[in-house]
């Protein structure tokens, strides 16, 4: 038997949730005494899944996917599993794959767990950790249905690299004219700049910054970081900043390795979609705001006078480590 | 156009989370439901349907007679009817089979359920109705438009925005964007008094089996304290976070 992972691409690269996604595929197959078998659909280089842990690549190369399409995909990944005989899925936690899964939880009459951040707790039954209540709790989950499905939460697990003997194969999936009458017309999407979804650290501001005209130095700050860049609620309710970058219960979650939250005084729902995040640092003229008992670094200080700082240092420090 | 909205009956933004029975249980003493947020952006948009395409919203949920005041929530901004589903809500699975249930029987052109709930944080349930009634389906979405039977949907993606085309009958997982958080509607007296003469109607669950089993919650690990930097010694921090937490 197999362990089935769905490797997300994008323009035929595969993104880093595809990697740590075959990582924890590895991880699940060892539990069971499984293989892994990887699906991707118009990868280019379907080997690098290899270096992860997949056994096996099922590559799908066809024109009709070469949009993200929710139906069309949920389907491919079924019939892989079905071909393969997987009883246990992984699939990722991008917009992308929480789109497809609860089509094909239905397609398969699965059990989903999504947001899983640690290797299973047990195998038989089989129990995963995942992050509930908004990042403010975690749950173990039992997965009681013979097929399982597992969303694994970015940038917690990790990528691990394992050198696996990989087989790559062709793989045929039926494409219905009825899956798209949902239908891509236009895709609005940030090039060459993180995303706060894969970022490996994101720059954060709030209603300290008094204003959007003053986001100037944020998104330098973000730049030299190679850095996403998010905002508070309030911040996007009041329009100075786009709702995408919004994070927290409500918005967007964040689980980067770094997060610096600016002018921010962390009410408890901002910091529940922020808590994934490994280190975070709090920067506030306030000594009182309630982010400075969530933070591991803290400045109290005007944000005008240390980001600038911030970011002259910052550059300082990566000549030098250039 | 005839509309349900499913609502999720959940804490309060801002409730401490706390477990009880041996950490097997959320412990619900002293918490405030309310009507699931990403649900209430929904029904937001569906209020505006009503008005200015004069659809018709009913709203449902699965639950208890003790998540009637939600609902009742939902008629009073301007639902025309509710219905609960009386049961356990015990995963999204379960809730998705017993909303598509009750969808299946009321002939709703448009399903809006939230992108998730801030509970369980499941995010299944509009994708298990949408296949389970064979309907089109838009996920995160945030902005919706209805023009005779044809839609057109924004959904959020990674990194921006995605248009998609689409028709009736549809499922959407909405979310902040349906509606500004300056439109939500806090219900006013009379709206108040005549949801208490709106239908609310009680129906028993569907059999469904349930697939997966919440056995223990835990807290997040207490965290030490912050460590302080001088905002004048802005090199400290630089070599705390690249020597010490190794994050740059």
């Amino acid at each position: 038997m197999s362990v089935l992972v769905y490797t997300e691409s994008d323009k035929g690269n595969f993104k880093k949730n595809a990697f740590e996604a075959v990582s924890y595929a590895y991880e699940v197959a060892q539990q069971l005494g499984d293989t892994v078998t990887a699906l991707a659909i118009n990868a280019s280089d379907c080997s690098v899944l290899g270096q992860y842990g997949a056994n096996k690549v099922k590559h799908v190369s066809n024109e009709q996917l070469t949009n993200f399409n929710a139906k069309a995909y949920a389907n491919a990944i079924a019939e892989a599993a079905i071909s393969e005989n997987a009883k246990t899925i992984i699939i990722s936690s991008s917009a992308d794959s929480k789109f497809l899964s609860g089509i094909l939880a239905a397609k398969l009459n699965a059990g989903y767990v999504p947001n899983v951040v640690a290797a299973p707790v047990s195998t038989s039954p089989l129990v995963v950790k995942r992050t509930a209540f908004s990042n403010k709790g975690f749950a173990h989950t039992e997965i009681t249905s013979e097929t399982r499905i597992i969303g694994v939460s970015n940038n917690s697990f990790g990528v691990v690299e394992h050198g696996v003997q990989v087989d790559v194969e062709d793989f045929a999936v039926q494409v219905n004219d009825k899956d798209f009458g949902a239908k891509s017309v236009e895709v609005d999407k940030v090039v060459g700049k993180a995303t706060i979804a894969d970022a490996d650290v994101v720059v954060s501001a709030g209603r300290g910054l008094k204003g959007p005209e003053n986001w100037g130095m944020i998104e330098e700050l973000a730049d030299v970081l190679g850095a996403a860049t998010a905002c508070s609620k309030p911040v996007s309710d009041l329009g100075w900043r786009p709702h995408g970058e919004h994070v927290g219960q409500t918005g967007k979650p964040v689980a980067s390795n770094l997060y610096i939250a600016i002018g921010i005084s962390g009410a408890i729902q901002h910091l529940a979609g922020v808590s994934a995040s490994k280190t975070k640092v709090v920067i506030n003229t306030d000594p009182e705001a309630p982010f400075f008992k969530a933070a591991d670094y803290g400045v109290v200080g005007d944000a005008f006078e240390v980001v600038p700082q911030l970011i002259e240092k910052l550059k300082e420090f990566k000549a030098q480590n250039a | 156009m005839k509309i349900l909205v499913c609502i999720s009956n959940v804490p309060d933004t801002t409730s401490k989370i706390n477990f009880t029975e041996g950490d097997t249980k959320f412990d619900t003493n002293g918490v405030q439901f309310v009507i699931n947020p990403n649900d209430e952006f929904g029904l937001t948009r569906a209020m505006w349907f009503k008005e200015k395409q004069g659809a018709t919203v009913h709203v449902a949920t699965v639950g208890g007679a003790q998540t009637e005041p939600t609902i009742r929530k939902a008629l009073a901004i301007g639902a025309d009817e509710a219905i609960r589903i009386n049961a356990e809500p015990t995963d999204g699975f379960f809730v998705a089979r017993q909303l598509a249930e009750v969808a299946k029987n009321g002939g709703y052109d448009l399903i809006i359920a939230g992108r998730e709930s801030i509970d369980y944080n499941g995010g299944m349930v509009p994708g298990i109705i949408a296949t389970l009634l064979d309907m089109n389906f838009v996920n995160t979405c945030v902005s919706l438009e209805i023009e005779g039977t044809d839609a057109k949907a924004v959904r959020e993606i990674d990194g921006g925005n995605e248009t998609i085309a689409t028709s009736l009958p549809l499922v959407i997982g909405g979310q902040k964007g349906l509606v500004e958080e300056s439109d939500l509607r806090i219900p006013n007296m009379r709206g108040i008094m005549m949801a208490r003469k709106k239908a609310l109607h009680v129906v028993e669950a569907t059999d469904a089996p349930t697939m997966t089993a919440d056995v223990k919650f835990e807290k997040p690990a207490a965290k030490g304290p912050v460590k302080l930097v001088d905002a004048g010694n802005i090199d400290e921090l630089i070599s705390l976070l690249h020597n010490e937490a190794k994050a740059i």
